[in-house]
């Protein structure tokens, strides 16, 4: 009897279980089909100064302008290999210079005109054409990393344009993956003139319909875009500029996306099932810069045993809460050309100390440690990682001045190389390997104002990252960037101290949500539950 | 009265010269370089120097000076360095937005100030006074940071009563005739949007009204103790009028004077843009705008809000001392000239 009831209760406790499970699965089932429609809130630090892209410097400004905007090749949904978008394909001639690009048919701008092998001149030529009449409608900040390579851009015919370098320069289609490098409707920059950045009319999958100043930025679905439309009707972009008000907006389910969320608000999130997040690698590294022009420094043994001195692992767990890796070499694994062979000097005391004594500095010496006064990033509390590496140099017997400046002085004196030892970043837009070693690290860019703020110069390392700029085969080129890290490592003119893992925090609702490791990501496939 | 005033706005020219010239030498000597600051740490050397170039930097500070002056006299405050528009309209804009904000909180602090300052000084020494006094002193040094993201997490994201931040919910069209939100949904009759952003004031204006607001509230309580003893106030209740009759129309008015002078201060003040309020509620304000500016050292938007500033702050005080001329009788016999 007894065993009897025991075995019904199981049955209608079984059947009851089987019902609530087939009770749940239709919900499960259906949000895994996307649903159109439903406006995405995303809540922001700050507001973008210009959606005119070519014209952008900030995270703000490019976020939104990619919605709205297209290039000819584009970075992958989650990695930093190229992909086509409003080109087909490409090929480069024999000699290097020429880059052909076949585009895509039959897509139109917003405001209804055709894109077409002239829009791609008009908006490169605006940049790098100082008689273009469109070039004084902007301020171009970025030539360099961008279009300023490409000497000349040939229309050969409505579907086909060539781009001539001065120089064979391998870089280039990542470069043209950047933001820096739009294709805009030349009709509306010729209407808008100096107000395109407020009015962009590109070929992406939202289009921009209002813009209220420090506020918000309203987009809407382009019904004629080619291919998979957006599933979201509108993406409204709200800048809340007050960390703390951006984690309660999330919470309070205002906004579905909050960006750059301090660690103490994502330790939170990650203990709220409401919502989702994604963690990456970035593309950038801090590092500490040190000056191989000083005497001191320029000993090789000296800047070796400060390497020792630093334990990057405590930055990373105290600093970061976790959130970043620690770095042994100068551009971050996320990138291709890695070289994962290289042995990180370890935290170690002893032999920091031994280097010092044989370098015949028994008894260390007095230096200035240069604190980034913003925070970014690769180094969001500037102040305290100085004041911990300055601890962990005293702990080898260095003894460290901690010196602050403000920003726009801080970036001039370290051009200028008055620094003994300074903390700095780079973020590596193309993520190639040429903008983190040619950039920063080679001599060209070591006479002030220089950014290669080590002031480091080796014959060999220029030699290497020099040809690889014009070694068209990506296999070569990783060889070449190996051998580059191999004698960074050796010659440490930086302590590469972090890269920092990049985080998107999001309301459980939203499917589909991106991240590339530089964290522009279009935002077309995401959609959102009722 | 006329004179008066045309005096006084004669005066603002001198004022506009002076706030221009410092306002233009101290920008440039504190350091920091705008063309390095606007391209950030990732552009290239030969960037930085065509920017500065561009912006006119590579000239001397007289010239410099000479063009910016010239431009000013043509009505052109600039170009913002940052965004490329032209300084007027991003300052216009901005302004409407802390406009409603300061309006309404002056609206509050002054109503409660006022009414808590009298009280107190009624009941002096009561319980209430003790109470409210003590609430203003809190109210002067609690820090609007942390009041603003209490408040902010009480009601928006605990209780759910009032939303947390902006003018009104995304997203809701503001079609804009005056830009205050409220005066255009009124004309334009849409109801929905004014209760909306009405709504919105709450949070974002009660933190900004907590200082004026107790400094408001001391200086009605210490003006009214001092005409409270007056022989006047002795006679009107000796002519047996009601108690609130001698409060309001005999003390009241009298005391009024230093409260309309703290007013007036702290509204120009207000109207001056409150950074921390707007940025705790994401109020697209002045006070942000100028801040964001100056840490750009974007030279011409600073300075544009600068001279914009000293130009209220004129106007307002000219508006305090015109109430002054119908508030005090005497001041109308005396002061004709």
């Amino acid at each position: 009897m007894e065993i009897e009831r025991r075995e019904i209760m199981k049955r209608v406790y079984i059947s009851f279980l089987l019902l609530a499970a087939l009770l749940m699965m239709p919900s499960f089932i259906l949000a895994q089909t996307p649903v159109k429609g439903g406006t995405l809130t995303w809540g922001r630090g700050g507001d973008s100064v210009t959606l005119d892209l070519a014209q952008a410097t900030d995270g703000e400004s490019i976020k939104a302008g990619i919605q709205v905007l297209e290039n000819l090749v584009i970075f992958k949904k989650d990695t930093m290999d190229v992909e086509p978008q409003l080109a087909t394909s490409w090929e480069v001639s024999k000699d290097g210079l020429v880059w052909t690009f076949k585009l895509r048919k039959g897509v139109k701008f917003h405001d209804g005109t055709p894109f077409n092998a002239n829009a791609v001149k008009v908006s490169f030529e605006r940049v790098i054409d100082k008689n273009h009449p469109f070039y004084k409608y902007g301020t171009w900040r970025y030539p360099a990393l961008g279009l300023g390579p490409v000497k000349e851009v040939k229309v050969i015919d409505d579907y086909t344009v060539a781009l001539r370098t001065e120089k064979p320069y391998a870089p280039l289609v990542a470069n043209l993956a950047l933001w820096l490098c739009p294709i805009l409707s030349p009709a509306a920059i010729e209407k808008y003139k100096e107000d395109i950045g407020r009015n962009p009319v590109g070929t992406g999958p939202f289009k921009f319909v209002k813009w209220i100043k420090d506020d918000q930025i309203i987009l809407e679905r382009n019904d004629d875009y080619r291919g998979q439309k957006p599933h979201l009707d509108r993406i409204i972009l709200k800048a809340i500029p007050e960390v703390s008000a951006r984690f309660m907006a999330l919470q309070s389910g205002a906004v579905d996306i909050a960006d750059d969320l301090d660690p103490d608000s994502i330790e939170m999130a990650k203990s709220n099932t409401n919502f989702k997040i994604i963690e990456r690698p970035s593309v950038n590294v801090g590092y500490l810069a040190v000056n191989t022009k000083k005497p001191i420094l320029s000993n090789k043994l000296v800047r070796q045993a400060i390497s020792h001195a630093v334990d990057k692992q405590t930055i990373v767990k105290t600093i970061f809460r976790g959130l970043a890796i620690p770095a042994k070499n100068p551009y971050p694994p996320s990138i291709w050309g890695y070289n994962n062979k290289i042995v990180d000097y370890d935290y170690s005391v002893q032999k920091a100390k031994g280097l010092l004594a044989k370098a015949g500095y028994p008894n260390g010496f007095d230096i200035e440690l240069w604190a980034m006064p913003v925070s970014r990033a690769y180094m969001p509390e500037p102040v305290k990682t100085a004041e911990l590496i300055q601890a962990y140099l005293a702990a080898v017997g260095i003894n460290a001045k901690i010196v602050r400046y403000e920003w726009g002085v801080y970036l001039d004196k370290t051009a200028k190389g008055e620094h003994d030892m300074c903390m700095l970043g780079w973020l590596g837009g193309n993520a190639d390997p040429d903008n983190f070693l040619y950039g920063l690290l080679s001599s060209d860019n070591a006479k002030p104002p220089a950014a290669n703020i080590a002031f480091w110069e080796n014959a060999e390392f220029d030699k290497l990252v020099k040809d690889a700029q014009t070694v068209f085969d990506k296999a070569k080129r990783t060889q070449l960037y190996l051998r580059a890290q191999e004698i960074f490592h050796e010659e440490v003119p930086w302590v590469p101290l972090v890269h920092s893992t990049i985080v998107r925090v999001y309301n459980k609702k939203l499917h589909d949500v991106p991240l590339r490791p530089n964290g522009l990501n279009s935002f077309q496939m995401i959609w959102k539950e009722k | 009265m006329a004179k008066f005033i045309s005096r006084r706005l004669f005066h603002l020219i001198f004022i506009l010269i002076g706030v221009s010239i410092l306002v233009f030498l101290m920008l440039r000597l504190i350091p920091g370089d705008p063309a390095h600051l606007l391209v950030g740490e990732f552009a290239s050397p030969a960037d930085v120097a065509r920017i500065r170039e561009k912006l006119g930097l590579d000239r001397s500070y007289p010239y410099q000076y000479y063009i910016y002056v010239k431009n000013l006299l043509k009505g052109d405050m600039g170009v913002s360095v940052r965004s490329n528009v032209p300084v007027s309209q991003e300052v216009f804009v901005r302004f409407l937005a802390t406009v409603e904000l300061s309006i309404v909180a002056m609206l509050i602090s002054s109503f409660i100030g006022i009414m808590a300052g009298v009280i107190s000084s009624v009941r002096k020494y009561s319980i209430f006074d003790y109470c409210s006094m003590v609430m203003a002193l809190a109210g002067i040094s609690m820090p609007i940071f942390w009041l603003g993201l209490m408040l902010m997490y009480l009601f928006s994201v605990k209780w759910g009563i009032l939303p947390m931040m902006g003018r009104y919910t995304m997203g809701l069209d503001h079609h804009v005739i005056a830009g205050l939100v409220i005066l255009d949904s009124l004309l334009s009759g849409d109801l929905q949007l004014f209760f909306n952003s009405l709504k919105h004031l709450i949070l974002p204006a009660f933190t900004l009204a907590t200082i004026p607001m107790a400094i408001i509230a001391r200086m009605t309580r210490s003006s009214m103790l001092e005409v409270m003893s007056k022989d006047y106030i002795r006679t009107a209740r000796a002519k047996g009028l009601s108690y609130g009759a001698v409060i309001f129309r005999h003390a009241l008015k009298n005391a009024f004077l230093p409260i309309i002078t703290v007013i007036g201060l702290n509204f120009g003040l207000l109207l001056g843009g409150a950074v921390l309020t707007e940025t705790i509620f994401s109020w697209p304000g002045l006070g942000r705008y100028v801040v964001d500016s100056l840490s750009a050292r974007d030279y011409p938007a600073v300075q544009g809000c600068i001279l914009f500033f000293a130009v209220i702050m004129v106007v307002v005080n000219l508006a305090v001392d015109i109430l002054y001329f119908y508030l005090d009788p005497r001041l109308r016999i005396d002061g004709k000239g």
